[in-house]
């Protein structure tokens, strides 16, 4: 078999059909099924061993659970097997390139994982008295310290919870300046390109959604956004718009935006989610932005985990900073104070009110800071330009071959490509990505943005080698041309290579199995029994 | 920088093959006035050493629970977790991946996850759960606003045994949205008149067993009243233990359960992150917040598993999502199903009695201290007390003494004289008898 020099077969198919035995396990090699734990465990077992000793008289006042729970226990080495090979069906950045755009996947350093472990960060409980956490406070307020600078604001409100609680919190906040001002605005207005969580925040606080249309180079129409402030004077609360945009483009005109916004009465609400191209290249800050949550499990590092914990603090501007939530740190002459209750507060500090329990997601912060202490002020820019640079890369890559949707100008971290490319080739996008799945890759993000006809987002993060992305377009271009030579099976019955082939969503979602239930017990006819 | 593959000559040939002179060609489209120029004023890169010691200073100043005697709960345990449980969240499959939107390449994700909703169900004996939420404060907040949506009603009723801080979510978010809330006052030994607070504009009655205060709840007569007005009842739990030992919400008539799952396979973490437990009944789950996993087949016929039921979610249903919830709290769900399968119904029983039976011993050492009072008659792991004085001097002088005690309510109830003497302890299987004797010792210098 001949192989090139970066060590894959030359053509499809080179890496030899041999005779593919059915397995009486089901088992490919290293593939390995793995039933439920409901199905290998056992009522009697239990991997830990727990010592009752001499216990006392119970008071529970006959609230004693009378039914059996249920649950089958597994020994020790029968757990660790279940879920190594659990894990062995997943895809993972560890293990390839993870192109998802928008969602940033990028290298997470084991080193934030050590220092979220040190007993005094992760073995500390957020009601024990103040005075015997000091370290976890100054911890807080650095990495608070570290996102205020990077943004160019001078309030954050860490607690919440993950991106979309932090656009809850961001909107909250502006909500309650409104409120405070004696205003009621009632629109909230939200470009198409939105992350579908902007709408949904919006309306779950009762605003009216309102849609501004993108111009055909994917960024938000000024004139369109002029018209619609005009048609509802004086009843703008604000804007909430992702820059850099989910076309991956920056949006141009985000200082007039700004001010058209805040002429209008209203605030901008800045989605964070994209803030990984532009760390050390423009603060929000200097952009007229009032609130703007960071995902620290996409610019920061913090891991995806299988899709969470997320960490989403928001930054504030002067304007919404008095009303952001409890609890928060105050800098006094003393030190550090935790201000957790509304009796705590000073003057002039409004909270609106409370996101979550106890601190936020301190263990998210330790990982964060972290990795922003690793990277400093040099390594974070650096690591925006690389990320900029990569996707840039992929697009010069592709971009004869692909569609882009906007022409051939830079992008920003992410390359948007629509599916006009595929046209007269029976391959969808979803086909197209699936395929990518047996040659290794997870796909990018698709469908979305929903501006965009079959979109592929493609973001390969600063995290990828030249040969990784060489490796990359290579295959992405050998794709295109298998499907422009009207290749079909490969895409339509794609994957086939992967743990599981393609998946009945719409049977999952009609009658939905949402647990395990134990099988009735197989129906023995007299017959048979005989 | 460690972190960053590409070399300088990497760089310049890219920038080459893309066409452009230097990496600012590619930020054009930031304006000129507003494009950053220099650098952040922070402090440069660092070594992995460097970094370790400066966060390992900072954490070195704190008391860490497993260095001393320890009786904190209050929403948050100090349990002991199996070292399994880490190990197996640090594979890199699970650790790196993200939400499992590509199925066939995702299936170790989740089958967990089913794994999870299946254990929870269970535990809760409620017919479904979903895969996890932030955590149970949060949870709370929107069953809450879960509940005003299947009764089409909005005013919810919140027991005064409701942790404070959970009160102070779910009152922030009603606030916002313009639901009504009725917040009773403090309940610390569970005998408050609620069922006459429940009426035909009741959406929701949210009672907590046990309590914030420790106490054990009957929820059957709030079940009951509740659904004679149509409304429905959240029962919330922040020690998921408890489970092993008492009477689950689902047997008791609850419509949706939601709870704090930390205790199992988490750390304290100062607080996040941590795992939201989320269940209900069939009727109502195209209703509920957050992901679903649901089983199915792939083209083969083999059993697989997909996110399911996603029209209620926000990247279809954008403002008409039944939540703006985009994420769960994975990896602490992974840690919560990997420790819940290493117990299974044997270990988690024998855990909760361990835990009810170290807290039956402390409470009788505790009690017999001069001049302190327990305020609970029936309880799990937790249990308030009234000292004769104020009880946020007591801890910090316990603190002082190498102690750390429990949570006095007026750190989250400030200014309520009531309220002012009584501290919630709590005590898990990490607490040994020498632990409980010294806690006891001191509290009788502190108080004499």
């Amino acid at each position: 078999m001949s192989m090139n020099t970066q060590g894959r077969p030359t053509a499809a198919g080179d890496a030899g059909e041999s005779f593919r035995p059915k397995t009486f396990t089901g088992n490919r090699g290293l593939d390995m099924e793995e039933p439920l734990i409901f199905e290998v465990g056992s009522l009697e077992n239990c991997g830990v061993d727990l010592d009752e000793g001499d216990l006392p008289e119970f008071e529970l006042g006959g609230h004693a659970r009378r039914a059996e729970i249920g649950l089958p226990g597994l020994a020790e080495p029968e757990a660790m097997r279940h879920y190594v090979r659990l894990s062995r069906n997943n895809y993972a950045i560890d293990a390839g390139l993870y192109p998802l755009g928008s969602c940033t996947m990028k290298h997470n350093p084991r080193l934030n994982e050590k220092m979220a472990r040190l007993p005094g960060f992760a073995d500390v409980h957020p009601l024990q008295p103040v005075s015997s956490v000091p370290g976890a406070i100054e911890l807080i307020d650095e990495l608070a310290h570290w996102l205020m600078v990077s943004t160019g604001t001078h309030a954050v409100a860490m607690s919440p919870k993950a991106g979309a609680h932090g656009e809850l919190c961001g909107m909250m906040a502006i909500k309650a300046a409104h409120t405070a001002a004696g205003r009621s605005p009632e629109i909230v207005l939200v470009p198409e390109s939105a992350h579908g969580t902007n709408p949904a925040t919006a309306a779950l606080l009762g605003y009216k959604v309102v849609s501004i249309d993108a111009k055909d180079d994917g960024t938000v129409d000024l004139e369109a956004l002029k018209t619609t402030i005009a048609e509802h004077t004086g009843n703008i609360a604000g804007i909430m718009l992702t820059n850099p945009n989910t076309c991956g483009l920056f949006e141009r005109d985000i200082k007039e935006i700004a001010d058209r916004i805040h002429e209008a009465g209203g605030f901008f609400y800045c989605d964070g989610a994209n803030f990984n191209a532009i760390v050390g290249k423009a603060r929000p800050g200097d952009l007229g932005v009032d609130a703007m949550h960071i995902n620290l499990h996409k610019t920061f590092s913090t891991p995806h985990g299988g899709g969470g914990p997320g960490s989403g603090p928001v930054v504030l501007s002067d304007k919404l900073a008095p009303f952001a939530p409890l609890p928060f740190i105050r800098k006094t002459d003393d030190g550090l104070e935790l201000v957790e209750t509304e009796a705590a507060t000073n003057d002039g500090e409004q909270p609106f009110g409370r996101m979550t329990a106890f601190q936020g997601q301190m263990g998210m912060y330790v990982r964060a800071l972290s990795y922003m202490m690793s990277h400093g002020s040099d390594g974070l820019r650096q690591a925006s330009e690389d990320a900029v640079l990569n996707a840039n890369y992929v697009r010069v890559g592709l971009q004869d071959l692909m569609s882009l949707p906007f022409g051939e100008r830079p992008c920003m971290h992410e390359v948007l490509f629509d599916d006009s490319f595929l046209k007269d080739t029976c391959v969808t996008t979803l086909d197209f990505a699936k395929a990518m799945i047996d040659e290794g890759y997870h796909p990018m993000t698709m469908y979305f943005p929903l501006v965009v006809h079959g979109a592929m987002l493609i973001e390969p993060t600063e995290s990828e080698s030249r040969a990784s992305l060489d490796l990359f377009v290579a295959t992405m271009r050998d794709l295109v041309m298998s499907a422009k030579r009207g290749e079909t099976q490969r895409f339509s019955g794609a994957p086939y290579l992967a743990p599981r082939r393609r998946l009945d969503e719409t049977g999952a979602a009609r009658k939905p199995v949402l647990k395990w239930t134990e099988p009735e017990p197989a129906q023995v006819t007299p017959e048979a029994a005989e | 920088m460690r972190y960053l593959p590409l070399t300088d000559t990497d760089r310049g040939d890219m920038l080459a093959r893309i066409g452009v002179n230097s990496i600012d060609d590619l930020f054009t489209d930031i304006p000129e006035d507003v494009r950053f120029k220099g650098l952040l004023d922070l402090p440069k890169r660092a070594s992995e050493m460097e970094v370790e010691r400066k966060l390992s200073a900072m954490a070195a100043k704190n008391t860490s629970a497993g260095s001393v005697p320890f009786f904190v709960g209050a929403g948050a345990y100090k349990h002991h977790v199996p070292a399994t449980v880490d190990h197996l969240i640090q594979r890199s499959e699970f650790l790196t991946s993200y939400t499992p939107y590509q199925p066939e390449i995702a299936h170790g994700t989740l089958q967990y996850q089913f794994e999870f909703q299946t254990q929870v169900a269970k535990l809760t004996a409620m017919d479904v759960a979903n895969a996890s939420m932030y955590d149970g404060s949060t949870g709370t907040g929107e069953a809450v606003l879960m509940a005003h949506r299947v009764t089409k009603k909005n005013k919810a009723v919140l027991s005064g045994g409701l942790h404070p801080q959970y009160r102070e979510v779910v009152e922030g978010l009603s606030n916002m949205a313009g639901d009504q809330v009725i917040s009773l006052p403090a309940d610390p030994t569970g005998t408050e008149d609620i069922l006459s607070q429940i009426d035909d504009e009741t959406s929701c009655v949210v009672v907590q067993s046990p309590s914030f205060y420790g106490q054990l709840i009957d929820l059957k007569p709030i079940a009951e009243k509740a659904h004679q007005h149509k409304a429905l009842l959240i029962a919330v739990f922040t020690e998921v233990v408890s489970l092993g030992l008492i009477e689950p919400p689902g047997t008791q008539g609850a419509d949706i359960v939601v709870g704090e799952g930390q205790s199992i396979g988490n750390g304290l973490n100062y607080g996040g992150p941590y795992v939201g437990l989320f269940a209900t009944r069939q009727k109502y789950v195209r209703q509920m917040p957050g992901r679903l996993c649901g089983e199915t087949v792939d083209a083969e016929g083999k059993r697989g598993f997909v996110l399911t039921l996603s029209t209620r979610e926000q990247h279809i249903r954008r403002d008409k999502a039944t939540s703006n919830i985009c994420t769960n709290s994975g990896l602490c769900c992974l840690a919560f199903t990997i420790h819940m399968s290493l117990l299974g119904q044997k270990g988690m029983t024998k855990l909760a009695r361990i835990n009810h039976g170290n807290a039956v011993k402390l409470k009788q050492q505790l009690g017999a201290v001069p001049g302190v009072d327990v305020l609970n008659s029936a309880y799990f792991n937790e249990f308030t007390l009234r000292l004769p004085k104020a009880a946020d001097g007591v801890v910090e002088a316990l603190a002082a003494k190498g102690i750390l005690a429990g949570l006095p309510v007026s750190r989250l109830e400030p200014g309520k004289a009531d309220l002012e003497n009584l501290l919630v302890v709590a005590s898990t299987e990490v607490n040994t008898d020498e632990d409980r004797a010294a806690f006891a010792d001191a509290l009788k210098e502190v108080l004499a």
